[in-house]
């Protein structure tokens, strides 16, 4: 049975940490959410309010944008080279 | 615009909805399920989330309370941004089990329980009624408002909502309840949804950029207005945010879009695999982000285009009307009414299928007291049957809520019950995704304490029953409400799951569940192969014969039978079960199959069993491994027992070579001198020397013919053996003297240490003698020094018997032939110097074998050196 390899190649390594950034990204959502309207309720419930929480959003959207895509590339590399190698994943 | 114009405006757009989802039906079932199957499809479809509460409702909740209307939108995006490993593990593990509704996955995870599954059906139903109340009164609302003639007061205009929720019913029985596939999808449903959601979006779009380009001066003077708006006293107080408030919107809206039946229906039943969610991951944010964006201009223009007191809730129409776009106007009409229209059918479907398969199917089972298996009506047509009456049902307690409430501002706050109110689900839904720990009693525990919790502090404070939470100044009541409703559940949930302990089919779902592994049934369950026909007789009476029959065909194919009746193996009986529960739930079809299939409890042995399949898989594998390895040793040890033979085979040829030629030789001599002799010319004296040569030869003869029979002895272990004790310097001293026949013009200076001669040994002494005496004549031979000299020493060592060794002056042996030496025929000089068969040390090695001795060559001693080794007693002596 093989062993999980200790290291790993380089386009699942970068599949991983992708992965990693997929499970921050909500975290991060909403600390940026959260605590501007902690901090400063008054300030942040105008104008900046509505240009800081609709760039935000944007923002995120753009950023699942990008990691969703970088994220199947990098699954599609390494189907890729588990096809050429089987125990390459 | 006049009613019959507005009128025929909307039966035209419902016709084409009609036609829209007849048409993706058609295709669907043509298996042209292509484009319907597009993941932007699937995105639009999750746009049920925007009901009529957000096209109509949420530009009044920004001229309230500001940003705060956000977070409706805000929450669902967090939950979105976290699609890759959250929704899509949620949607693998739903399709895997074939989950209807929110209430099924509950159930399903926490043991097949179908009262869970009840009770979660019951929050469903109470927070979906108002809703769906909501969703007709503002379909009325804008229809009142809309129509500038009205034929008949009152009674046609009372019946708006009756018309609507009639019209809405019956789109939902004919397309949502067309069949009763194990994929609970419904293609007519989802693509119709999806086109009334870029209505929607076109609508709300336009006005938008009508607002902020046509009746504003563009984006910045807009966020003027915005920021303006802080010195506005009808918006300064309403409009700060309150941290408290803020952050439990945006927690009861992300949960809102897991757990409301609705919206379950669409992400999770309807969703064909996970990968859609790649798509839907950015794609419904940016929907939520598109419905949001123009809301707080709306809200700013209206409050100051519109006169004092105009319902907030309706600028999205009244704007658009007063500023005269008619046309414009329409088009808001009609988002708004795909809005309400969306989300009443898609909610009416989810519902339904919650209060057919986990009340309506497992009551009228229990009701007629047949056993759940048996029987041979049509239990299909009963679920279909039951799904349209609740359906109908739910659509009349929608209107009947409506009507009774009558007012406006009691239903303004039933989107949010409803969102508070499915979050109370959340809990034991999340944990029994995440947490193997999380059991029934828990999950029965969580969620009735939020349920009661929720109807105290929440629902019925928000239809006029008892009073809000009393909370200290400064604290948000409805805040409170949620903080204390979901802590308590959750800490409930915990605690009692904690301190419980789940039974083993619950721990097997929990397995499935936490780990996206699929399950298994318990190998007990396949018992009795003559249960295969009650099992597709069950089949038949739900999915149908047709389709029960193919899949039961597919299924022995595939195990390699023909027939219909196919092995009642565990994958089968999981199988089956799971197409079921994708029919009537999987709480029913776990009963009915444990009925019909004879079931037994499953026990926690019966776990044990499943959680080894995994370990005994592995430990195969090992075995096999192992057993190659194995293999490949033996195979080396076969070559290597081949490679042996085979020398040992020309070793045979040789050692015949050479023994015919030692015996040949001096036979040779004694018959030439035996003719010699027969010559009568030769003298006395020669003939006295040719008879001392034949006499000699045939010595020799002799000696080897002995050598040889001693060492076949020696060699087949039968030599005897005459044990006796000994003592070794006697055994020396004689052997010196044996040995000095041996080349006798030799002088040797013999080194002894006389006082550590004296060893007594337990040995046979001629043997061990005969060792000596050809060791010391071999260096008496073989030693090529000016001045011979050979030292004997002699020591015991720890584990008894003795150590003796012999080493002379001489130059040795080359390495390359010490391991020679003791073959049979070896000899390192010419024959004739020494005057042997190349016998002796081969003897030797023998005699020390059977000795239980050993005798070998040490080299770097400064000369040829043997070292004797003798056991404290010889093999076989019994101490």
């Amino acid at each position: 049975m093989p062993e999980r390899p200790l290291f790993l190649e380089r386009a699942s390594f970068r599949r991983r940490r992708l992965g990693d950034a997929a499970r921050i990204l909500p975290v991060l959502a909403m600390i940026l959410m959260l605590v501007p309207v902690w901090w400063m309720p008054a300030s942040i419930s105008f104008a900046t309010g509505a240009v800081w929480f609709f760039g935000l959003w944007a923002a995120l959207i753009a950023g699942v944008f990008a990691l969703h895509r970088a994220l199947l590339r990098a699954e599609a590399i390494a189907i890729r080279a588990a096809e050429v190698d089987p125990d390459a994943l | 615009m006049p009613f019959e114009a507005l009128l025929a405006t909307c039966l035209c757009y419902v016709a084409l909805m009609f036609g829209v989802a007849y048409a993706a039906d058609r295709a669907a079932a043509a298996g042209h399920v292509r484009w319907l199957d597009h993941p932007l499809v699937y995105t639009l479809s999750l746009s049920v989330y925007c009901s009529a509460w957000t096209f109509y409702g949420a530009v009044g909740y920004a001229s309230r309370s500001g940003l705060e209307f956000a977070t409706i939108y805000l929450g669902p995006t967090i939950v979105f941004t976290g699609a890759w490993w959250g929704l899509r593990r949620l949607v693998r593990v739903a399709r895997m089990h074939h989950v209807t509704s929110v209430a099924d996955l509950i159930s399903a995870r926490f043991g097949k329980s179908n009262r869970l599954a009840a009770i979660v059906t019951l929050i469903a139903v109470i927070a979906s009624t108002p809703y769906i109340a909501l969703q007709l009164q503002s379909v009325r609302l804008s229809f009142e408002l809309f129509a500038t003639s009205r034929p008949d007061e009152g009674g046609a205009l009372g019946g708006t909502a009756m018309w609507v929720a009639g019209g809405l019913a019956l789109f939902t029985i004919l397309f949502g309840t067309r069949n009763l596939a194990a994929d609970e999808r419904h293609h007519g449903v989802v693509t119709a949804i999806a086109l009334e959601a870029l209505v929607k979006l076109v609508a709300f779009l336009a006005l938008g950029v009508f607002v902020v380009w046509g009746l504003a001066d563009g984006p910045v003077d807009v966020l003027r207005r915005v920021g303006d708006a802080a010195q506005d006293p009808r918006f300064a107080d309403g409009w700060v945010l309150r941290p408290d408030r803020w952050t439990a919107l945006i927690l009861v809206s992300g949960a809102a879009i897991l757990t409301l039946p609705r919206m379950f229906q669409v992400m999770v039943v309807e969703a064909a695999d996970e990968d859609r969610l790649h798509v839907a991951g950015w794609a419904f944010p940016a929907y939520l982000f598109a419905m949001s964006f123009f809301v707080l201009p709306i809200a700013v223009m209206g409050a100051e285009i519109l006169p004092e007191g105009a319902n907030p809730d309706l600028y999205v129409l009244t704007l658009p009307a007063a500023a005269g776009q008619d046309m414009l106007a329409l088009l808001v009409f009609l988002g708004g009414f795909s809005a309400a229209t969306s989300m009443v059918v898609v909610c009416a479907i989810a519902v339904a299928t919650m209060v057919s398969n986990h009340w309506l199917v497992p009551g009228w089972l229990a009701l007629r007291r047949i056993p759940a298996g048996e029987g041979t009506d049509d239990l299909r047509g009963f679920v279909l049957n039951a799904r349209r009456i609740a359906i109908l049902a739910i659509m009349a307690a929608g209107w009947t809520y409506h009507q009774a409430s009558g007012g406006a501002a009691a239903l303004a706050t039933m989107g949010l019950v409803a969102f508070t109110g499915m979050a109370q689900v959340l809990p034991a839904m999340l944990g029994g995704l995440l947490w193997r720990g999380a059991n029934r009693k828990g999950a029965y525990a969580g969620i009735c304490t939020g349920f009661a919790l929720w109807m105290a502090l929440i629902f019925l404070p928000s239809v006029g029953m008892g009073g809000d939470l009393p909370v200290p100044a400064g604290v948000d009541p409805w805040t409170a409400a949620v903080a204390l409703s979901l802590a308590l559940n959750t800490a409930a949930f915990i605690g009692v799951s904690i301190f419980g302990f789940p039974d083993p089919v619950e721990r097997l779902q929990g397995l499935s569940f936490v780990s996206a592994v699929e399950p298994i049934r318990h190998s007990r369950m396949a018992r009795g192969d003559d249960r295969a026909e009650p099992l597709l007789a069950m089949a038949r009476r739900v999915w149908g014969t047709d389709a029960a029959l193919r899949y039961f065909q597919a299924e022995a194919q595939a195990q390699g039978k023909s027939g219909y009746l196919p092995d009642l193996t565990p994958r089968f009986l999981t199988a089956l079960e799971r197409r079921l529960a994708g029919s009537i739930g999987s709480a029913t079809a776990h009963a009915m199959i444990d009925r019909v299939a004879g079931g037994v409890a499953l026990t926690v042995a019966d776990l044990l069993q499943v959680a080894d399949e995994a370990q005994r898989a592995k430990e195969e594998t090992q075995r096999l491994e192992a057993a190659r390895a194995e293999l490949a040793r033996t195979a080396r040890q076969l070559r290597e027992v081949n490679d042996k033979l085979t020398a040992l085979s020309i070793q045979k040829d040789a050692f015949l070579g050479q023994i015919s030629h030692e015996l040949r030789t001096p036979m040779t001599s004694v018959k030439a001198f035996s003719e010699i002799l027969k010559d009568p010319s030769i003298t006395p004296e020669e003939r006295s020397r040719f008879a001392q040569i034949i006499h000699t030869e045939a010595g020799r003869l002799t000696r080897i013919l002995d050598d040889l029979l001693d060492l076949s002895v020696l060699e087949g272990g039968r030599a005897q053996l005459t044990v006796t004790a000994a003592n070794l310097h006697d055994l020396i001293t004689r052997a010196l003297a044996a040995a000095s026949a041996t080349r006798p013009e030799r002088s040797f200076v013999i080194d002894r240490d006389l006082p550590a001669e004296h060893l007594g040994v337990i040995t046979d002494a001629d043997r061990l003698l005969q060792v000596l005496i050809n060791v010391i004549g071999n260096a008496r031979k073989y030693c090529d020094a000016p001045h011979p000299a050979m030292r004997i020493r002699v020591r015991r060592p720890e584990a008894g018997g003795a150590v003796i060794d012999v080493v002379d002056n001489g130059s040795g042996i080359d390495a390359g032939r010490q391991s020679l030496i003791f073959e049979k025929f070896s000899r390192l000089n010419d024959p004739a110097k020494a005057g042997g068969a190349g016998l002796g040390l081969a003897i030797c090695k023998e005699i020390m074998a059977a000795l239980g001795g050993s005798i070998s060559y040490l080299p770097g001693q400064g000369g040829a050196a043997f070292r004797v080794v003798l056991p404290a007693r010889p093999p076989g002596q019994a101490g």
